[in-house]
Parts: structure tokens; C-alpha cells; sequence
């Protein structure tokens, strides 16, 4: 169903838009929707084992754990959403996987593109840009200054 | 040997709601919130997340605060609730190179592309109490402009080991031949020699005080292995997994990570001319102290492969890698709280059965 690479890469952008939406985001949206659906996989909490590369450019190495909850579900419209959300909260992954289904809804996906993924791609670039402001205003040139006795 | 003891249940009770109101403290001064202390005490739930070894900001907070404080028994805490968790598997490498950038200095080169970023920093500071804490304050200052702000933010910042490699002054690091997968020491012991995946696991968990230690010594002449800090990085990365079912990765948040790559004195053999050597230290949130005393002892570490003698203890795997966890170490060195009667009245009895043989050999020499 979603072999196609273009698909795959648009599934691919919201699931990770979706994964780092903040919970007020997400009930603001689910608010006041009746979506009928049943659990496939129920939300559970765990871990995931965080690799990185020595020297960032070597082997892997394993540095430590991070919390995370995942779940999955089938839409009344047939759609199976999935959640991978970074933390412990369990609602926010049923409402990460229930707009994982509606995206792949034809019918549903331009409302939700508008909703919810515009708002949070701002939002994540937004705080992007803002870090990176921020970081700038701490940018230094270093000058060295050469000593008398030399 | 401690032995098992009854009785005490009343006292230990007590002694339960006595920790909790100790740790309340005077009921008229306003309670602290898990929420503050993770956003007013970020560099201890930092560190709680780093050797508690479990990357969230609100369970460390929690923990810190449970703990009254006490970061060694907050990781504790983490550690405890951790193993209560199912482990899903594992994410992708994630990718320091591409790591939104907060903070990052080069201590070998003054300018370089993107250049000395500060970021938040206690580096300059004077280190003078500031009393206008002790009051709580409304605002902190605006920060002065630094012109020209970026027209983008995605600026470019060059890795200091690359523009050393793309020279070949310093050794390469790319990945062993079909990018083994690392043993993980929370499935597998450890046994020795480790190689450089393990001992780095090991020593992003441990002990920032006792790495801290360690690399201090090497510094002091204990192994010196001539440091500089060819660069140091703090900011943001975006993880991955793989989901079985989806078969192809996706972001599943953001980790705040710091990250020390140490350039080293030269090492060469006959068939690789001379070059620099490397450490390397990361560790979860902003723990830059600890990145790069791991990235110092990851060097000394690395004595054998590198043809150095293994003289001092910081070079000593099976010494440095067996002691650097504190829930071990806190846990052993505590146990000697608990009941040792039954062994401690066998070396009683012991130690009054010498004497009397000693006082009754002495009276018999006279």
C-alpha cells in the first residue's frame, strides 16, 4: 500500500512531524472529533537503546536509553495508523496514530495537512530558527594576542 | 557477609515519613515541582539522565526530587524504574555532524567555518555568588545584538576532524568493515578485553566524579596523552527507528546531546606516518564536563591498540571499566550498612581468642 517511494516519504515526514507534537497541539486538534477505531497494538511505554558512532563518524556504539510510546490502531475507514512518540504519554500516541490513518485518507488529508502538520512544521522551524538566533548572538572571534616577552 | 535480619518494620516506617517530611522541609515555603526543577535545574537532570541512562527530562526530575536532591541516588531511582520498562530495540546511529548546534568551541583552531559558538556557558563567568538570585527576579536582561544575525538558520558549521583528516593528520575513523553491530552491556556482560563500543557504553553511564578522576590524572602525568579539545559540541539530534512494520526509518524526537572529540598526541608505525590520535566523549543534555573527561579516558583507554605501555590506572580497562558505575559502587560501598552481626562476632571471637593465646604465650615466658 505504500511501496511507492513518494508515499513512503510523505508518510515518512508526518510520522516524525507528529512524533515530536506537543500534546495541546494534538488535543486541539482531536478536540471534539468522535473517531471510531480499534486498538491493534494499545499504547505501551518503553524504551528504545539510543546508538550513536564513535568519533561521529565510526562505530556504533550504544549510549544510553530513551523513553518512548508506541501504539497502533485500524480507523472505522479501514486506514492502520501507527505511533512512535518520544516520552510516556499515551495519549498523545493514540492521537498521532489516528492522524497517521486519516493522512493516508485521501478525503481527509488536505484538512489535515492545514490542522495539524502546517502548524507543526512552523512550529518545529520556528524553534529551530530561534535557537539558532540565539546562538548566534553567542559568536565569537577569538583573536589572539601576541605576548610582550615575544 | 550481612545476614538477614527481622523485626524493625514499626521503625522503618517511620523512618519512611520522616525521609518524606525531610525532604518537604518547612511546610510554609512553597513546594518545588517536578516542572521546575526540569526547566531551573536542567544541568542535574541532565546528569541524572546521562548515568541514570535513560533519556527523560521528567522522570529525572521526578527523580531528583524524590531524592531530595541527591543525584547518585536519583540515577539510582532511574535505573530502578528503567528496568520495569520493555525495551523496544534500538534506534539508528544518530548523526552528531548534523546536530542542531547551541554551543560549539574549538580549543585548536580560532577560526574555522561557522566558528565559536558559546552558546549558554559558564565558562566566562567570574564565578562571583550572585546575590540578585537570592531574590527572585522577574526578567533576565535582553542580550546585545551581534550583527549580522544569520540570514538562515541552518548555518554551516565545519567538523574540526575533517578539515584535520582531509590532511590525513589525524586518524581516520571510519566504520569496521560491514559496521558491526556493538555488544550492549545491559544484555551481555562485560568481559576483557572490551572493545572501544563497550568501554564507551560503559562510560557514558558512569560516574562524572570518578571519570572525572581519571582523566584528571592522565593530565597530571598518569598516562598523559597530551590533550587538546579539538572540538566540543552541544545541541540537539534527531532519532530514529526503524519500525518493524513500516520497514524504513522515521524521527521519533529530538535528544539534546553533548559531544567531545579529543585530538591526541601522535601515534605512527612503520607503514602509518605520524598523526594524531583521538578520544571520544558523549553524553545526553548539556554534560560537557563529563563528555570530555569520557573522551580522556576513552584515550588512555586505547593504550594497547595504540602501542603505548599500560602503566597507569587510567589505561587499565578491567580497573577503570569495573569501578566507574555508581550504582554498583554506591550500592557495595553502602551495603556495609546493613546487619554484618553474625560475621562481625566470628571475627570478634576471632580477634579475643589471639590475644588470649598471645597474653597466655607471654605470661608462659616469664
Amino acid at each position: 500500500m505504500y511501496d511507492s517511494t513518494e508515499a513512503q516519504q510523505a508518510r515518512r515526514e508526518w510520522l516524525g512531524l507528529l512524533s515530536r507534537a506537543p500534546i495541546e497541539l494534538l488535543e486541539a486538534w482531536g478536540a471534539g472529533r468522535a473517531q471510531e477505531y480499534v486498538w491493534l497494538k494499545r499504547p505501551e511505554s518503553g524504551l528504545a537503546m539510543v546508538r550513536a558512532r564513535i568519533g561521529a563518524t565510526g562505530d556504533r556504539f550504544n549510549v544510553g536509553e530513551m523513553t518512548l510510546t508506541r501504539c497502533a490502531l485500524r480507523m472505522a475507514g479501514g486506514q492502520h495508523g501507527v505511533a512512535y512518540v518520544q516520552g510516556r504519554s499515551a495519549r498523545r500516541a493514540e492521537l498521532a496514530a489516528i492522524a497517521d490513518a486519516l493522512l493516508q485518507d485521501p478525503n481527509e488529508r488536505d484538512a489535515l495537512e492545514r490542522d495539524l502538520l502546517q502548524p507543526l512544521r512552523a512550529r518545529i522551524a520556528a524553534s529551530r530558527a530561534a535557537r539558532a538566533n540565539e546562538s548566534h548572538l553567542t559568536k565569537v572571534e577569538f583573536l589572539t594576542v601576541s605576548r610582550g616577552d615575544e | 557477609m550481612y545476614v538477614a535480619v527481622k523485626g524493625g518494620e514499626r521503625a522503618i516506617e517511620n523512618s519512611h515519613l520522616l525521609v518524606s517530611e525531610a525532604r518537604r522541609g518547612d511546610p510554609s515555603i512553597a513546594e518545588i515541582s517536578v516542572a521546575q526543577i526540569e526547566q531551573q535545574l536542567r544541568l542535574a537532570v541532565d546528569r541524572v539522565m546521562t548515568e541514570g541512562s535513560v533519556y527523560d527530562r521528567e522522570l529525572a526530575a521526578l527523580a531528583i526530587k524524590q531524592a531530595a536532591g541527591d543525584t547518585v541516588e536519583a540515577i539510582f531511582l532511574l535505573r530502578a524504574y528503567r528496568a520495569t520498562l520493555p525495551r523496544f530495540g534500538y534506534t539508528e546511529a544518530i548523526d552528531t555532524l548534523k546536530m542542531q548546534l547551541r554551543r560549539r568551541i574549538s580549543a585548536t583552531f580560532k577560526d574555522l567555518p561557522g566558528g565559536q559558538v558559546l552558546g549558554p556557558t559558564y565558562d566566562y563567568t567570574q564565578r562571583l555568588l550572585d546575590f540578585s538570585l537570592a531574590v527572585a527576579s522577574a526578567e533576565c536582561g535582553e542580550p546585545q545584538t551581534n550583527p549580522p544575525p544569520p540570514t538562515s538558520p541552518e548555518q554551516e558549521f565545519a567538523d574540526v576532524m575533517a578539515l584535520l583528516g582531509a590532511e590525513g593528520l589525524i586518524e581516520a575513523q571510519p566504520p569496521s568493515e560491514g559496521d558491526p553491530v556493538p555488544a550492549d552491556l545491559t544484555r551481555v556482560p562485560m568481559t576483557f578485553p572490551a572493545s572501544r563500543a563497550e568501554r564507551l557504553q560503559n562510560l557514558a553511564r558512569g560516574d562524572e566524579g570518578y571519570l572525572l578522576a581519571m582523566a584528571y590524572s592522565t593530565q597530571r602525568g598518569y598516562a598523559n596523552n597530551h590533550p587538546f579539545a579539538g572540538e566540543i559540541r552541544f545541541g540537539s539530534v534527531e532519532v530514529e527507528i526503524i519500525p518493524e512494520e513500516l520497514g524504513f526509518p522515521i524521527v521519533i524526537g529530538e535528544l539534546e546531546i553533548t559531544e567531545c572529540q579529543m585530538v591526541n598526541q601522535f601515534a605512527g608505525s612503520k607503514t602509518v606516518p605520524p598523526q594524531f590520535t583521538r578520544g571520544y566523549g558523549l553524553a545526553f543534555g548539556h554534560s560537557e564536563r563529563k563528555a570530555m573527561a569520557m573522551a580522556l579516558v576513552d584515550r588512555a583507554l586505547r593504550a594497547e591498540e595504540l602501542g603505548e605501555a599500560v602503566v597507569a590506572p587510567a589505561q587499565m580497562q578491567e580497573f577503570v571499566l569495573s569501578h566507574s558505575d555508581n550504582l554498583e559502587s554506591s550500592g557495595f560501598v553502602q551495603h556495609l550498612k546493613l546487619p554484618h552481626y553474625v560475621d562481625f562476632q566470628s571475627e570478634l571471637a576471632l580477634l579475643r581468642q589471639m590475644r588470649a593465646s598471645q597474653s597466655a604465650q607471654s605470661e608462659s615466658s616469664i
